[in-house]
C-alpha cells in the first residue's frame, strides 16, 4: 500500500519538473559553435543597399553567412526594437545600424556596445569625415561605438511629368533655378497648384520642416532642439522658429498633400503620382524607388534644394556586446563602412558616403541614377558633402522631434492653427524632454 | 494497476491497519496530493503571472531608464506624476469610449446572432462555424486591412460615402470617427465568438419552458426577453467581463490602424491612443521610461478591476428581482 503513494508522488514531481524544463528549454538553439559557418545578423532600417556587398563578403569568407533584418522598416519601428534587445541583453543582431538622432541616447550607455577602438578601429579614422567619426565617439572620446556609414546631403526630388503638366520647366538645371530660396519654392508651388494637375506640390509638411530645420540649424547655430549644453531650446533657437514659420507658409499656401510621412497613404500617394516634389536626403532616393515602383522610372528627377545645403540623417554601424561573434561582426562592420563598401551601398540604394575617399572616387563623382532620369546623383549630393556642418543632437532628440513634428502635422491637418500648434510644440517638447 | 490508482476514492484508510507508518502516509496522501495535482498550474502562474506582476510593481517605484544601468528608487513619484498627466487621462477616455461603442453593440449583436443560430437551420454546424471565422484571422491582418479601408484619401469607406454624396470622413484624425473605425474592427472580430458562447448557454435552456410559454400565448420576442435573456444572465456576465478585460487592453487594432511616424500616439493629437499604447509609448519608444510605463500598467489593472466590478453590479441589478437566481438549475 505504502509503495503506491510514494511512487505517485515521484511521478507527479517528475511530470512537473519535465513540464518546467520543457518550457524553460527553448532558446539557445542558435548557439551553434564549432566548425559550421558563423551566421552574422545585420539589423538595418530603411534602405542600406548592402545586398551585393554581403554576396561579395560571403564569397571571400566562406565560413560566414550573413542575414539582414529590417530592410524597409522605418526608424520609429526599428529603434524601440533595438533598445529592447539591448536592454534585455539578447536579440540584437551582430551588427546594428544606429541613426544619428539616436546615437546620442545610445552613447549615454556605452556599455551596451563593443569599443571598436580596442579592435584596431583607430587606424580607420582617416576613412571618415571628421565630424562623422566624432559622432561615433563617446563624450570622453575613449570609446568608439559606431563606424560611420552615410551622411545626409539634401536635394529636392521632383516629378518631371507632373511639372510638364503644370507648364513648369522640367529640365533639372532650370528647375533648380526656380527656387534659390524657400520662398521661391513656395511661389513655384503656388504656380503648380494653380495649374490643377490633380496632384499636390509636396508630400507632407513634416519632412520638409525637418529639412529646413537641419539646413537652417547647420548654417546658423549648429544645434536644433537642444543647445550644446543640453538645454531644450525649442522656443529660443531662432533656427527652429524660422523653420516653423517657413513650414507654416507652405501649409498656408495649400501645397501639402498631407500624406503623413511613412504611412500607408504616403506609399499609395507615391504609386498614384499624387505629389510632385519631396525633400530628398540622399538616402531618400532608395525609398522613392521602392515606393513608387518601376513604372515611375524616368518620371522622377533631382534638383538642388532651396537655401544653402544641409544634412539630414546618416547612420553608424555598431557591434552590441551581446553578439556571440564579436570578432567576425567587427570585421564585417569594417568592411561595410570601408570606402569600397560605402560606394557599393551608394550605387545600390543611394546613401551618400561619409568617407572622403569614397566621395572623391570617380564611382561617386560620376555616378548617375537611371531611375531618376539619369540624374548625376554623385555630383548633386556629393558636392559640398565634405563641407557639411553637423547639427548637434541632444539626449532626447527623437522624443522632442516627434512632439514638434506632431505639432506641424496638427496644423497641416487643420486641427490646430499655427499659433496653437507652436504652443503645443514648445509645451510638449519640454514635457517629452523631462520624461 | 495504474487505473486503479487513479480511480481510488479519497477515502480514509481503514482503521486498524497493519502498519502505523503506512496509515500515516496514506493520510498524508489523501490530504496533500490534491494540492500537488493542481500545483503545476499555480507554479506556472507564479512564474509567468505573479512574478511579472510583482516585478512590474517594483519597477514602477523606480526611475528606470530602459538602457540605464542604475535605477534610483523614487517611491510613488511615478504614480503621482501619472495621476496629474493629462495625456494619461486622455488615453483613459479614449479606451473607455472605444470600449463602450464596441462592446455594447457587439454583445447585442452576438445575442441576436445566437438566437438566430439556435433555430432549426439547414447546415446548422456550417453556419455556427462560419461566425467564428473572423476570430481565427490574425488581428494584425485585420487591423491593416481596416486601416486601408478607412484611409482618408484612398480608402474604400470614404469612396463609398462619396458615391452616396457624403463628404469624406477623417477616420484617422477625428477622435470619435477613429473610435468608430476601431470599434468596427473589434466587433467584426469578436461578435461571432461571443455568439457561440451565448449559443452554447441557450442550448442548455430546457425546451419545455418555451413550449409552456407558447401555450400561454407568448410570442417569440416575448419568449426571448422573458425566458432566454434572464436564463442567460450568468453567461452574459461572463461575456461582459471577458469583453471588459479585452476591450480595456486594446492595443493591436488601434496601433496598426495608424501607420507612418510614431503610430503609437494613435494620431497626431492622440485621437485613438489607448492606455496600453500610452504604456508602450512611455515604457518603450520614444521615452524608454520603464518605471513610468509600469505605473501606467498598474493603473490600467486597477481600471479594469473597477470597470468589471461596475459591469457586474449593473447587470446583477438589471431584472434582479424576478430572476431565477444564479444558474439555470434554479429554474427547474
Amino acid at each position: 500500500m505504502a509503495v503506491f503513494p510514494r511512487r505517485r508522488l515521484a511521478a507527479v514531481a517528475l511530470a512537473a519538473a519535465t513540464a518546467l524544463l520543457a518550457t524553460a528549454g527553448c532558446g539557445g538553439a542558435d548557439e551553434a559553435d564549432g566548425d559550421g559557418p558563423v551566421t552574422l545578423t545585420v539589423d538595418v532600417f530603411g534602405q542600406f543597399g548592402y545586398e551585393q556587398l554581403y554576396q561579395e563578403y560571403m564569397s571571400a569568407h566562406p565560413d560566414v553567412k550573413i542575414v539582414e533584418r529590417g530592410a524597409g522598416t522605418n526608424l520609429d519601428e526599428y529603434s524601440p526594437k533595438l533598445t529592447q534587445w539591448l536592454a534585455a541583453g539578447r536579440g540584437a543582431g551582430d551588427v546594428v545600424a544606429i541613426e544619428e538622432g539616436l546615437m546620442v541616447e545610445y552613447k549615454a550607455n556605452p556599455g551596451n556596445f563593443v569599443n571598436l577602438l580596442d579592435h584596431g578601429a583607430a587606424d580607420l579614422k582617416g576613412n571618415f569625415l571628421e565630424w562623422k567619426w566624432n559622432a561615433g565617439l563617446t563624450a570622453d572620446g575613449k570609446q568608439l561605438i559606431g563606424l560611420g556609414t552615410d551622411v545626409g546631403g539634401i536635394a529636392i526630388c521632383y516629378r518631371s511629368d507632373l511639372f510638364a503638366k503644370a507648364g513648369l520647366p522640367t529640365e533639372r538645371d532650370e528647375v533648380s533655378k526656380l527656387w534659390p530660396t524657400w520662398q521661391d519654392y513656395i511661389a513655384t508651388g503656388e504656380r503648380f497648384v494653380a495649374a490643377k494637375t490633380g496632384a499636390s506640390f509636396l508630400d507632407a509638411a513634416t519632412n520638409t520642416f525637418n529639412t529646413i530645420l537641419l539646413q537652417t540649424a547647420g548654417n546658423t547655430t549648429g544645434y536644433s532642439y537642444y543647445d550644446t549644453s543640453g538645454n531644450v531650446v525649442v522656443d529660443s533657437n531662432p533656427a527652429v522658429r524660422q523653420a516653423w514659420d517657413t513650414t507654416m507658409d507652405i501649409i498656408d499656401s495649400g501645397l501639402s498633400g498631407k500624406y503623413g510621412s511613412w504611412s500607408e497613404e504616403w506609399v499609395s500617394a507615391f504609386k498614384q503620382s499624387k505629389f510632385a516634389t519631396i525633400a530628398c536626403p540622399a538616402w531618400m532616393t532608395g525609398v522613392i524607388e521602392s515606393n513608387a515602383g518601376p513604372t515611375a522610372q524616368g518620371k522622377w528627377d533631382i534638383a538642388r534644394v532651396p537655401g544653402n545645403g544641409g544634412n539630414w540623417g546618416g547612420s553608424h554601424l555598431a557591434v552590441p556586446k551581446q553578439s556571440k561573434h564579436q570578432a567576425e561582426a567587427i570585421e564585417l562592420a569594417k568592411f561595410l563602412t570601408s570606402a569600397k563598401g560605402q560606394i557599393g551601398a551608394f550605387k545600390a540604394k543611394g546613401p551618400l558616403p561619409s568617407s572622403p575617399q569614397a566621395l572623391d572616387d570617380p564611382a561617386i563623382t560620376g555616378a548617375t541614377n537611371a531611375y531618376f532620369t539619369g540624374a548625376p546623383v554623385g555630383a548633386i549630393f556629393g558636392t559640398g558633402a565634405k563641407s557639411l556642418k553637423p547639427v548637434y543632437m541632444g539626449p532626447k532628440n527623437q522624443a522632442v522631434r516627434t512632439e514638434v513634428e506632431n505639432a506641424v502635422r496638427t496644423v497641416e491637418l487643420g486641427q490646430r492653427n499655427p499659433g496653437q500648434g507652436w504652443t503645443d510644440a514648445v509645451a510638449n517638447a519640454k514635457k517629452a524632454a523631462a520624461k | 494497476m495504474t487505473v486503479q490508482l487513479d480511480a481510488r476514492p479519497p477515502a480514509a484508510p481503514t482503521p486498524g491497519s497493519r502498519r502505523r507508518s503506512s496509515g500515516r502516509l496514506t493520510r498524508l496522501d489523501t490530504r496533500y496530493s490534491p494540492y500537488l495535482y493542481i500545483a503545476p498550474f499555480f507554479l506556472l502562474f507564479a512564474v509567468f503571472g505573479v512574478y511579472p506582476l510583482a516585478y512590474t510593481f517594483w519597477v514602477s517605484l523606480h526611475d528606470w531608464d530602459l538602457l540605464g544601468t542604475d535605477h534610483p528608487f523614487v517611491g510613488a513619484a511615478n504614480y503621482t506624476q501619472l495621476l496629474a498627466d493629462a495625456d494619461f487621462w486622455h488615453a483613459v477616455v479614449n479606451t473607455l469610449g472605444i470600449f463602450v461603442i464596441s462592446t455594447v453593440p457587439q454583445l447585442l449583436a452576438a445575442l441576436w446572432l445566437a438566437n438566430l443560430l439556435n433555430r432549426g437551420l439547414r447546415a446548422r454546424t456550417g453556419w455556427r462555424m462560419a461566425v467564428l471565422v473572423p476570430n481565427v484571422t490574425s488581428t494584425a491582418a485585420v487591423a491593416i486591412v481596416f486601416g486601408v479601408l478607412f484611409g482618408r484619401e484612398f480608402g474604400m469607406i470614404n469612396w463609398m460615402l462619396d458615391l452616396v454624396g457624403v463628404d469624406p470622413v477623417a477616420w484617422k484624425s477625428d477622435r470619435v470617427a477613429s473610435w468608430v473605425a476601431i470599434s468596427a474592427m473589434v466587433d467584426w472580430r469578436w461578435t461571432g465568438y461571443n455568439a457561440l458562447i451565448l449559443l452554447a448557454a441557450m442550448q442548455a435552456i430546457p425546451r419545455d419552458l418555451y413550449e409552456s410559454a407558447a401555450i400561454d400565448g407568448a410570442n417569440r420576442v416575448r419568449q426571448f426577453w422573458a425566458i432566454t435573456v434572464p436564463l442567460l444572465k450568468p453567461t452574459i456576465i461572463f461575456c461582459v467581463i471577458i469583453s471588459t478585460i479585452g476591450g480595456l487592453q486594446l492595443f493591436t487594432e488601434p496601433r496598426l490602424f495608424h501607420s507612418g511616424t510614431n503610430p503609437i500616439r494613435g494620431g497626431s493629437l492622440r485621437e485613438s491612443q489607448t492606455v496600453t499604447m500610452y504604456m508602450f509609448e512611455n515604457a518603450f519608444a520614444p521615452h524608454y521610461n520603464f518605471g513610468y510605463g509600469s505605473a501606467v500598467a498598474w493603473l490600467l489593472f486597477a481600471l479594469i478591476a473597477i470597470v468589471a466590478a461596475v459591469n457586474v453590479l449593473v447587470l446583477r441589478r438589471m431584472g434582479g428581482g424576478s430572476g431565477p437566481g444564479p444558474g439555470k438549475g434554479a429554474a427547474r
